[in-house]
């Protein structure tokens, strides 16, 4: 196994993907810390679905999927950040347009001609191993402004999101924040659509963050952990897909799973052991 | 700080108008009112985050401006959820940097001067424990440590002391107020309780449906000039230190602790 694994690494094609694999990882553990933190799972979830709308729309003209994909959630992401500023409000609107968006892709799915099912089918279950090098080129560009972007509004989005009543009697422009971030929310979901599909976005976006909130008190550690948990599992996912038939995103929720459980339920265990064994002695 | 004339409106519905009020250097104003009253809406101006609508307002001696250095801020104490990572010393440590864009650690100086912060609120025991797991007492003294980590020379505070229970009001208050003491640093205190802050507050200034009135306590809080703030039949009573005021709507007797018993004061402002 390890030997038919070092044989594949010579190869393009995976040296593509696990390089995409890297970029997509970064950026989704960087947003998951702030996704969790901002109680924002369903807004990926519906930036996803409307993602796969405009994915769609762009297939049946004959652009690119992923171009497609960025831009449906853009889109989304624009509108929630308009009618969505207060929080009770933010949940209807997201959901408002989620519901339409699906409404659009139905329509995008029965107008398209032949091998709709195979297309359609990447998309929801990902496979960043069947993604073209052109895409995968754009991805790579894409996760890299992500990061830089995520980079740049770290300190204030941080601030904004902790202590946002304080963040903006210090100056933050906490609107201006938000809209941002949905905007990377938004270049995210595209970019990790492409390694775990529309159906099980949030074991990238939600998950790292939320086993990380589980692991440290320290917020920048968190947000260490939480990209190392994503990293872990995208790139965990890639290796163990290619060297046996299970798709890359059925290894990429297990393995995202386990380390959810383990922080949840193996940490508290080891730490009470731990006290345990200390009282004994 | 001095506003002129000034008043505040949303839309159509005017929060306080021709407000004129100067507050000198190293003083300490209670802004007292009842809920929805407008005085945390005077802190927003102060702020710069909202607009007056007439007058003008001067703060340290410039218009306000949005992100003053200068001024730090005390918000109500709201709660963090249990499981927010982020310990005491990382919410002071926000109010050093968390305005900056890009990322970064704090640098030498800044974790000397957020340790001095804890230090000046006595929290250094429990500033590396979760914050969410720390009692509301506790929370506020790192809300102090983080508004005061900047060297403000103007300290705002919204209600710091709601649902605090009396002990930890006390010692609040105290914080502040021996800050302002210490540092002549000039306080702006929004409560709708006078009592915990009457042996610090140099000067009350009382806002109620966009009237107001300012003065010292002794001034303000009378049975005379309240009755006329309200429109409405009111009584202040002292009563072993503490202020009452109490009114006659429905017959029964109010606090001015809880604001949400006052009367609605009939059709007097648009």
């Amino acid at each position: 196994m390890i030997d038919q694994l070092i044989h594949l690494l010579r190869y393009d094609f995976v040296q593509n993907a696990l390089a995409a694999g890297v970029l997509v990882a970064v950026v989704a553990g960087l947003v998951s810390r702030f996704v969790v933190a901002r109680n924002m799972s369903f807004a990926v979830h519906a930036l996803a679905e409307v993602g796969f709308t405009g994915s769609a729309g762009f297939l049946l003209v004959g652009l690119s999927p992923v171009l497609g994909l960025l831009t449906g959630s853009m889109l989304t992401a624009l509108f929630i950040g308009a009618l969505g500023v207060r929080i009770r409000e933010r949940d209807s609107v997201v959901g408002v347009i989620m519901a339409f968006g699906l409404g659009l892709g139905v329509l995008f799915i029965t107008l398209y001609p032949r091998f709709a099912g195979e297309a359609f089918a990447i998309l929801l279950t990902g496979s960043i191993t069947t993604v073209s090098r052109g895409d995968l080129m754009l991805l790579m560009v894409m996760a890299a402004v992500t990061i830089a972007g995520l980079g740049a509004m770290y300190r204030p989005l941080t601030f904004a999101t902790v202590d946002p009543v304080v963040a903006e009697a210090r100056g933050v422009p906490v609107r201006i924040v938000s809209i941002l971030f949905l905007l990377m929310l938004a270049a995210a979901v595209a970019e990790a659509v492409q390694i775990v599909g529309v159906l099980m976005i949030l074991t990238l976006l939600i998950t790292p963050g939320a086993t990380a909130e589980r692991l440290t008190a320290r917020p920048g550690l968190a947000t260490v952990a939480s990209v190392g948990v994503a990293l872990v599992a995208t790139l965990g996912g890639i290796l163990l897909a290619l060297v046996t038939t299970a798709p890359v995103s059925f290894y990429v929720t297990t393995i995202a799973f386990v380390c959810y459980l383990a922080a949840r339920f193996g940490l508290p265990l080891i730490r009470y052991v731990g006290t345990e064994l200390r009282v004994a002695a | 700080m001095c506003f002129d004339r000034a008043t505040l409106a949303y839309g159509d519905r005017i929060v306080w108008s021709e407000l004129s009020l100067t507050v000198q250097p190293g003083e300490f104003l209670a802004v007292l009112g009842p809920n929805g009253s407008g005085k945390t809406s005077l802190l927003r101006a102060l702020l710069g985050l909202a607009p007056l609508a007439g007058g003008q307002l001067d703060v340290l001696g410039h218009p306000p401006e949005r992100g003053n250095p200068a001024i730090g801020y005390v918000p109500q104490h709201a709660g963090f959820d249990r499981d927010v990572p982020l310990r005491g010393r990382d919410l002071v440590g926000l109010g050093v940097d968390g305005h900056r864009w890009g990322f970064g650690r704090l640098s030498r100086d800044d974790r000397r001067r957020v340790e001095a912060a804890l230090e000046a609120v006595a929290a250094q025991t429990y500033a590396n424990v979760p914050i969410g797991r720390l009692s509301g007492g506790e929370q506020q003294r790192l809300r102090i440590a983080q508004a005061l980590v900047g060297e403000p020379q103007l300290l705002l505070c919204d209600e710091p002391l709601a649902s605090l229970d009396m002990r930890y009001q006390q010692e609040i208050t105290e914080l502040i107020g021996d800050w302002a003491r210490e540092t002549r640093g000039t306080v702006v205190f929004v409560t709708h309780d006078v009592n915990p802050v009457l042996g610090y507050a140099d000067r009350v200034v009382f806002v109620v449906n966009g009237r107001w009135a300012a003065g010292s306590t002794d001034e303000v809080l009378t049975t005379e000039t309240m009755s006329g703030l309200y429109d409405a039949p009111v009584e202040v009573l002292r009563v072993r230190g503490r202020i009452v005021v109490v009114g006659e709507a429905s017959g029964a007797g109010f606090d001015i602790d809880e604001p949400h018993h006052f009367p609605e004061p009939v059709g007097t402002h648009p």
